[in-house]
């Protein structure tokens, strides 16, 4: 078990920081969270701590694998993350905002309720498992399986917004929200590198801009072309994103975008009906 | 009789308590392709960053470049159940060999590591009229074989040339103050933390596991188990230690010493494409996929895994052919560094100049004399360099 070093509390109430980085602004109410060395126990318990107080935002600085950050928290509070968050990053997370100013772990967004997550960087695999609602702008790519089993129930719908590539199994059994995969670095004419699109998938909707080669495409998931409301629902997430990294929205939506949906609400109802 | 009996461990008894917190498997490594030998610092801090990935029921690691006073004897560390048993041991082994040293390996009593072993390092050479027509490696294979599995009460858990593998059932901040890894100066580490999930924890079944100069940490399980053991037995290989991850450190034996494979076609077997893939490729490498998936189908590792491997000068990391487990590869300078996780990396490297998660399948190398390549293939997740150190 790391050694655990004392905690140490900074209540900024002078509105000045060194680091002028993005959307780590402090504020009045802002806590300042040195996590070098502490266990990840500790560390959730102290940010529950700090959100039961009615603290607004919390920076946790040194942040070195911890997981679970921002679990339990439910109320719309910020934090921001300096460094690498552990596994399971926001996991069952209901309402707050965090922003890593670094790249996530795996299983960042697991079975999230409400809120948001900003990564700064790149995300590992099963980003968004079984994600509920809320929404995950990521800058650069994602690892294998992301938005494994996402779902969504009447008005509810969980995003998740990608700006480089995904790594294979993308939307694997999806059974509802949207995925967003923009690509943004890859050469003209060449194809996304994703491979088993959509496999198993029974609900929601993906959409990869620029070209997909086909034969990459899980055998549940068919190809539809949009409609006005997938332009509007374009329009508004990857605005947002483009907002988040300073990205060229223009650029991004000036792209042609793939639609994938899955043929069939139930893949394997044949599966063991013999 | 199973090793595990052998040694007189029973696993109804339950000794080390494995009903404990489910986990995975934390894997950690890095070779200095300069040949710059470093202590075991910075293994240590990494692995022990991975705590929550393993649960106390075994930690080990793998250091090569650690015995430069013996660097053509063969360094055998053994554990032997009681001092009758490294008598006995000790017997065989200067009727079978040249002993030119022998001590105990050192240790220290540490709380919370219960019942270790008698262990004991032998450093030897075979001598000609004893390997009776066989190659020097194929005698030390067919001599830890026997002894293995047939030896009551010893066997040996390390047996190459300037390394060691040094392993036990505890976390890995205690096997490491145990054996003072910090102590020991090498150019490539492993390291590895235990989540045992199919077979019980004891200190034969920690990681790595070695044979000459492989040795193999593991997170995931080896599916195909009863299938590749088959295969490494009728090449004379015997499975002893009751746990998935043993084929690997000997199937890796038999393709790159054996029959000479290069690490880049072992990965195509262990994680071979699968078939609809090999259909697509291009015509020289679709050829080269399908001999080797028809000539060595039985030594297809199944299941979900991540592996590093070490032995003389090369490291080499890989992951099953659909990433059921995870494998990121960064690197600084001259040093490559895999791990299981992004964070321990940047704990021991601050200033990682690149790193990436590889595709299932996708083999990771490093070489001394070779500056370690951004292997990073199109499909690879890209992490950008942290451009704020972390511990700000």
């Amino acid at each position: 078990m790391p050694e655990s070093v004392a905690v140490q509390v900074v209540v900024d109430t002078n509105s000045s920081t060194k680091d002028g980085s993005d959307g780590a602004t402090p504020r009045r109410g802002v806590v300042e969270l040195q996590a070098k060395g502490l266990y990840y126990r500790e560390l959730n318990d102290r940010l529950r701590e700090l959100a039961q107080q009615g603290v607004e935002e919390v920076v946790l600085r040194g942040v070195m694998g911890q997981r679970y950050l921002g679990t339990n928290l439910q109320r719309p509070m910020k934090v921001t993350v300096h460094g690498i968050p552990g596994n399971d990053l926001g996991a069952f997370m209901d309402g707050p905002t965090i922003e890593v100013l670094g790249s996530a772990q795996d299983g960042c967004g697991n079975t999230m309720n409400s809120g948001k997550i900003v990564v700064h960087g790149s995300a590992g695999d099963i980003l968004g498992h079984s994600m509920r609602g809320g929404s995950i702008f990521v800058r650069d790519d994602v690892g294998y399986r992301v938005g494994i089993h996402m779902k969504e129930y009447g008005a509810v719908r969980p995003v998740i917004v990608i700006g480089g590539t995904a790594q294979h199994f993308l939307g694997e059994y999806m059974s509802g929200g949207v995925l967003i995969v923009l690509a943004s670095r890859l050469g003209l004419g060449e194809c996304h590198p994703t491979r088993y699109v959509g496999t198993g998938m029974h609900g929601g909707v993906i959409y990869m801009r620029g070209q997909v080669d086909r034969t990459y495409l899980g055998k549940e998931v068919g190809q539809v072309s949009l409609a006005a409301e997938d332009e509007w629902l374009l329009q508004r997430h990857v605005r947002e994103y483009a907002q988040y990294f300073h990205a060229n929205a223009e650029r991004l939506l000036g792209a042609s975008f793939v639609k994938l949906v899955p043929l069939t609400k139930r893949p394997y109802g044949q599966l063991y009906a013999y | 009789m199973e090793r595990i009996a052998r040694m007189g461990w029973s696993s109804a008894e339950n000794r080390y308590g494995d009903d404990r917190v489910h986990d995975a498997c934390g894997l950690f490594g890095f070779i200095d392709t300069t040949g710059q030998r470093h202590s075991g610092e910075r293994i240590i801090a990494a692995i022990t960053n991975m705590e929550e990935r393993g649960n106390g029921l075994g930690a080990g690691f793998a250091a090569y470049g650690i015995y430069p006073d013996f660097t053509e004897h063969y360094a055998f560390h053994v554990m032997c159940r009681d001092e009758k048993g490294r008598v006995e041991l000790d017997g065989y082994l200067r009727k079978h060999f040249a002993v030119v040293h022998d001590e105990p390996i050192p240790s220290r009593q540490v709380l919370g590591v219960v019942d270790p072993p008698v262990l004991w390092r032998y450093f030897l050479f075979p001598q000609s009229a004893q390997m009776v027509g066989r190659s020097e490696e194929d005698y030390i294979v067919h001599q830890v074989m026997t002894i293995n599995s047939q030896m009551e009460g010893a066997f040996v858990f390390s047996s190459g040339k300037n390394m060691g593998i040094f392993k036990g059932v505890g976390h890995p901040e205690q096997i490491a103050e145990f054996y003072g890894i910090q102590g020991y100066y090498a150019y490539l580490w492993l390291g590895h933390t235990r989540f045992p999930t199919n077979t019980p924890g004891w200190w034969g079944g920690a990681h790595p596991f070695g044979l000459l100069d492989w040795s193999v940490v593991h997170n995931g399980e080896i599916s195909s188990y009863g299938t590749n053991r088959r295969y490494l037995e009728m090449h004379g290989y015997q499975c002893t230690m009751r746990t998935d991850t043993e084929v690997l450190a000997y199937a890796a034996d038999l393709l790159m010493r054996r029959h000479v494979l290069s690490a880049e076609l072992a990965a195509l077997v262990f994680a071979s494409p699968l078939w609809n893939e090999l259909e697509h490729m291009p015509d020289e490498k679709r050829r080269i996929g399908r001999a080797l998936r028809q000539t060595y189908g039985q030594l297809l590792m199944n299941g979900p895994f991540a592996i590093i491997v070490g032995r003389g000068g090369e490291m080499i990391g890989l992951a099953d052919r659909i990433r059921l487990r995870p494998l990121v590869a960064g690197v600084r300078g001259d040093i490559l560094y895999v791990s299981s996780e992004l964070a321990p990396m940047y704990l021991v490297e601050p200033d990682l100049e690149y790193s990436w998660m590889p595709q299932g399948g996708e083999v990771v190398i490093g070489r001394l004399g070779q500056s370690p390549k951004l292997t990073a293939g199109p499909g690879a997740c890209h992490v950008p360099a942290e451009e704020e150190p972390s511990y700000a």
